[in-house]
């Protein structure tokens, strides 16, 4: 971005402050993360630098909290974390199949009324999380299914399938039917077609998909507000009391695990819309 | 030349036209069986659960179902002067009922909500129903009357006659501060007890702020990223897409830790000396914070549509209006700006509808004057138990975002929404 030389000095003056701009808004938007990596090193209980971790004190460091994170008794953090996966895991992979199996559906050009149907495929990711959250206990609790994790996990395949839907059918934009036709004209059935053809070629899609269905229900708190049981508590749930109740620096050892996770999750979501793009030949 | 020769027949014998047709219904229902397992989990798990709250909110049938005589023989009655005889023997008879079966409790306390002072009367008449003191020989009205003097008041009949509608839209007047005054026309509530209509305006201007400032703060950085060139975009791109991935709450954390009062942005106010030490901002647990942490967990999705149209965008055009003679800055108005009206249209209404049913975030930042419609919403859901208000508060809100939503619909369509 460098300016020719016969700029003018306000075009330079302005193109300097616009620079700066950028680089504060930049820093607002990525500063608060990393406010949390050193505190949850605090050997103290406040959540303030100490004077000894302003002068790199070692001692003023120390892993106290992270111990309390796994050893703690008062937390339920171990429960927390495994409820959390294992809705997740089961989440994802409801939402996957429903998901992509919809996508193939919609993207074919013989769909009919494709508008509505889209419209109300994706409704969930629209619709208000409250409303949605009161629309969801009303069905949970007349199924019986209200304080249990598959009543969970139904939940969280409603919120996550619109996200599957989405990149599925953006990956199927560029998708060349034409190999498909091939595959049935030398005699492979439609499943066989699905697996060995179809499939290979939108996985980064479905994948990408999944990895937001995924995030979606291990980050989400409204809706299990409304139906989680005391033996159903998540990760969020957690930590939604532990921020009302009083901040501790244990929530702040579970909330760097969690930017650790969500960077994992970055880069393969990352890696894996490069190789989309590859695949379905986009240069850019 | 007769239509005989003009038609094409497959091998088969069958009209060419006609067997296309076969084959295309029979893709059509392929691609739609497709679709139905979703869509039937959704309307059976989602949709028709929104249409329950829908009849939860105007349900009213209580009281319908429990003075069921009464309302027949009220239907008689004018309204105006005190109700015949065969109301008031309808409705002893209705009341013995209750009494059995216990339910007259119930009543008493619907019936205060349509108007103040049916508790007492209710109970007193329980209590000589129970003693059998209702000769039912003689009329029923002259010893209803002589139950309490409020019975003899045409206005407590009149709220009665009130509920006998199965549905009621009162809960969504109370919504909006409003109710049915004794004639039935709709009143304002007291001055100061408009606490909804505070909270309405409340959600309005928040997300309408909100979505204004992550526009101006996203609106330079997304030009930004689609101008570098790919090297350096591809990292601060990472500096969009972190917080995206973030958990809320762990950004909310981080938020309410950089704001306390003894906070990280506290100090360095201190520091360059914009305050006192002594003197420190409450800068959480009220609007600002409120506005400050929800834009920031809000700014991706104002940059990632941005972003998109941005790159679409040619260099040379921008070359091009500069080479003709124009300023940067006419270039830029002239011919960008233009330009990313979609990505603008897209950025804002997303940001807007993420913004108008947020909860979590005010209320843990917001303090008492952070709380929205939404935490109102789950407030009765959990606190108060009052699920028909709840749901009619959730679906006045609805209604507000799906008229946002067919305004974006409109100018953006929804295939155009783009995940990172």
């Amino acid at each position: 971005m460098a300016l020719p030389k016969y700029t003018e000095t306000r075009y330079r003056v302005w193109h300097y402050s616009y620079l700066f701009i950028c680089a504060c808004v930049f820093i607002f938007l990525i500063a608060p993360l990393f406010v949390i990596f050193p505190l949850s090193f605090n050997a103290e209980e406040f959540l303030v630098f100490s004077e000894g971790m302003k002068n790199l004190d070692p001692d003023a460091f120390s892993l106290r909290w992270y111990k309390d994170m796994i050893y703690g008794t008062k937390n339920p953090w171990g429960l927390a974390a495994k409820n959390s996966f294992i809705i997740a895991i089961f989440a994802t992979i409801g939402s996957i199949i429903l998901g992509t199996l919809a996508a193939l559906g919609l993207s074919s050009r013989y769909m009919p009324y494709k508008g509505i149907i889209m419209a109300t495929l994706i409704s969930p990711m629209i619709v208000p999380l409250i409303i949605s959250g009161v629309a969801i206990f009303f069905f949970m609790a007349k199924a019986g299914l209200a304080a249990t994790h598959t009543g969970i996990v139904l939940a969280h395949i409603i919120l996550g399938t619109p996200f599957v839907v989405i990149t599925v059918t953006a990956t199927l934009t560029g998708f060349d039917h034409s190999v498909t036709r091939a595959a049935s004209s030398l005699g492979s059935n439609p499943i066989n077609t699905f697996m060995k053809i179809t499939l290979p070629l939108i996985l980064p899609g479905v994948i990408s998909g999944g990895l937001f269905a995924f995030v979606t229900s291990f980050d989400e708190v409204v809706v299990v507000l409304f139906l989680a049981g005391l033996e159903n508590t998540t990760i969020p749930i957690q930590m939604w009391t532990g921020l009302r109740e009083q901040l501790s620096p244990t929530i702040l050892a579970v909330a760097t695990c969690l930017i650790i996770l969500s960077t994992l999750i970055l880069v393969s979501a990352e890696l894996l819309r490069r190789r989309s793009e590859r695949l379905r030949g986009i240069n850019r | 030349m007769s239509s005989e020769t003009q038609q094409i027949l497959t091998t088969d014998g069958i009209p060419l036209s006609v067997s296309l047709k076969k084959a295309e219904r029979k893709n059509k229902i392929k691609a739609f069986l497709l679709v139905v397992p979703l869509l039937l989990f959704l309307i059976i798990t989602y949709i028709l659960p929104i249409g329950d709250m829908f009849m939860r909110s105007i349900d009213d049938k209580m009281v319908t179902n429990m003075l069921p005589k009464t309302f027949t023989a009220m239907e008689k009655w004018d309204g105006k002067e005190m109700p015949p005889e065969e109301v008031f023997a309808g409705f002893y008879s209705d009341f013995k009922i209750l009494v059995q079966n216990k339910e007259h409790g119930k009543l008493a306390q619907r019936l205060n909500k349509e108007k103040n002072g049916f508790n007492s009367i209710i109970k007193k008449l329980f209590r000589q129903v129970q003693r059998n003191k209702i000769d039912e020989g003689q009329s029923i009205k002259e010893q209803i009357m002589k139950v309490h003097k409020r019975w003899r008041d045409v206005e407590y009949w009149q709220a009665i006659k009130r509920t006998a509608p199965p549905y009621t839209t009162a809960k969504y007047l109370k919504g909006m501060d409003m109710y049915y005054g004794p004639d039935g026309n709709i009143m304002q509530v007291e001055e100061d007890r408009r606490i909804h209509r505070i909270l309405w305006l409340r959600t309005l201007e928040i997300a309408f702020f909100v979505t204004l400032f992550s526009f101006l703060m996203g609106y330079p950085i997304a030009h930004l990223l689609a101008t570098l060139p790919m090297k350096y975009s591809n990292l601060l791109m990472i500096c969009v897409l972190l917080p995206f991935w973030t958990s809320l709450l762990v950004r909310t954390a981080s938020w309410m830790i950089l704001l306390q009062q003894q906070g990280i942005v506290n100090d360095f106010f201190v520091m360059i000396g914009l305050v006192a030490d002594d003197n420190r901002p409450e800068m959480m647990y009220n609007k600002v914070g409120t506005y400050v942490a929800m834009t920031q967990i809000l700014l991706p999705f104002m940059v990632l549509p941005l972003y998109s149209v941005m790159k679409t965008i040619s260099p040379s055009l921008m070359r091009a209006g500069k080479s003709l003679g124009g300023t940067p800055f006419v270039a830029f108005w002239k011919i960008y700006f233009p330009l990313t009206i979609p990505g603008i249209g897209a950025g804002c209404l997303l940001v807007f509808i993420l913004a108008i049913g947020y909860y979590i975030t005010p209320a843990l930042v917001g303090g008492a004057s952070g709380t929205l419609i939404s935490n109102q919403i789950a407030y009765h859901m959990k606190t108060t138990l009052d699920w028909s208000f709840a749901s009619a508060m959730g679906l006045m809100l609805l209604t507000g975002v799906l008229v946002v939503y067919w305004v974006y619909n409109k100018l953006v369509g929804v295939d155009n929404i783009k995940l990172g």
